[in-house]
């Protein structure tokens, strides 16, 4: 009987004996996350789940992430698997608009130039001496891109989910403070203040819904082993621009993108375990990601200097800033910054051209990325 | 297994290279597409 009874009184105090004091931290990290999201309005769709995953995970012996556990499930169905960053991929393809960057492709290059800071990033994550794979899913950090970056790191670092997930979200929401300081170190007074021209419509509808399946069978030819982040884009993208299926579309950019974003949000915050997560290497990577998208900035700024000189100043090379993917924040704060140093300069369009060139420029980033780690034999 | 340097410079050459080659070909592409189906006035209407 007594037995009986201590055993009963020990199975309700057996989960204050089990918690560590890491736990503890990532309650604390799970809490300023829930801060930054409510009060601060970071990606609240993002932090918010996040932040309440990582609390509910660093409550011992609950077994949540255990084999069979309910976060363990849904990590398994559509972490795992890579279903979740690709289905959320439709939704952003359903409610992106190309015609900026097809208005201007020359901005592609702008998002190529955005692009420069995934592979910087990941030179010096190997001479930190990661292994090759944690060095490429700390690289992808700079593609500024939630999907993107959860899609490699699922696949090829598992172990790192967590802290690149959160520092790509996190830094993505701080990039109105992140970029100014950067594109006014990198310009000069009269660059600064070009006022571009905004020219007529010259897109066709035809060219529009011609462009996501030419992009995805030329991408998927140079770089095969990235088809699905590609196709899945250019299939929301196709679905918005045919018109014939709206409520496809509607369903993709709200209720899928949604469902998704909130089931994959909480397992991002189920990997934020105390043990695994308040590790140095952590610090590590999170400072890694953040100089990974400041180097993608000034990468960008640099190549938009290079066409204000190509073009003899008709290129305001702030719209270099928004070639990363944190679509549509990063155009907003080229346009802010530019009427900042000159009223009459709107570079809102441009910067928004540049920004969608970004969005594909991070994707073909990570396929490239891929196919050349197929073609190495490393995965 | 090859050395990390050797890694990372192709990773930097090959994919920085292939990702800029790329977005090139997308935007002469692209362009070629607006000149073959050129925008008509009153389409959006």
């Amino acid at each position: 009987m007594a037995d009986a009874m201590l055993g009963g009184l020990w199975g309700l105090v057996a989960g204050v004996a089990a918690f560590h004091w890491s736990n503890a931290v990532m309650m604390i990290v799970g809490g300023v996350l829930l801060y930054l999201g409510i009060k601060k309005g970071f990606e609240p769709l993002l932090l918010v789940p996040i932040g309440f995953g990582c609390i509910l995970v660093n409550i011992p012996l609950a077994g949540l992430m255990d084999k069979g556990g309910f976060l363990r499930t849904i990590y398994d169905f559509g972490v795992i698997t890579e279903l979740f960053p690709l289905f959320i991929f439709i939704g952003i393809g359903a409610m992106t608009d190309f015609g900026p960057v097809l208005e201007n492709p020359y901005t592609f290059l702008l998002g190529a130039a955005g692009q420069f800071g995934i592979f910087l990033t990941l030179l010096l994550a190997l001479a930190l001496g990661f292994p090759y794979l944690d060095a490429v899913t700390i690289g992808i950090i700079g593609a500024c891109d939630g999907p993107t970056v959860i899609y490699v790191a699922s696949q090829y670092a598992p172990h790192l989910l967590g802290p690149v997930s959160v520092a790509a979200y996190s830094y993505m929401s701080l990039v109105p403070v992140l970029q100014p300081p950067i594109m006014k170190m990198l310009t000069s007074k009269k660059e600064r203040e070009v006022v571009m021209k905004t020219g007529q419509k010259t897109v066709s509808k035809m060219t529009k819904l011609l462009f996501p399946i030419v992009i995805t069978i030329i991408g998927g030819l140079i770089a095969p082993h990235g088809l699905p982040l590609l196709a899945t884009i250019m299939l929301g993208n196709f679905m918005k621009e045919s018109g014939a299926v709206a409520r496809l579309t509607k369903t993709s950019e709200n209720e899928l993108a949604n469902i998704v974003t909130l089931l994959l949000a909480i397992c991002i915050g189920a990997t934020m375990s105390g043990p695994t997560f308040v590790q140095p290497t952590t610090i590590i990577i999170l400072a890694l990601g953040l100089l990974a998208i400041c180097l993608d900035t000034v990468c960008g700024v640099l190549f938009g200097k290079i066409l204000y000189v190509v073009t003899r100043g008709k290129i305001n090379p702030l719209i270099g800033a928004a070639g990363i993917s944190a679509f549509p924040m990063s155009a907003r704060v080229v346009q802010r910054e530019g009427q900042k140093y000159n009223k009459r300069s709107f570079l809102l369009m441009h910067a928004m051209g540049a920004n969608a060139g970004g969005q594909v420029g991070s994707v073909m980033a990570a396929a490239v990325m891929l196919s050349v780690l197929k073609g190495m034999g490393i995965i | 297994m090859m050395d990390k340097w050797t890694f990372g410079f192709t990773m930097l050459i090959v994919g920085m290279g292939g990702t800029i080659a790329t977005l090139i070909l997308f935007s002469l592409v692209m362009a070629g597409l607006k000149k073959v189906f050129p925008y008509k006035k009153g389409e959006d209407e």
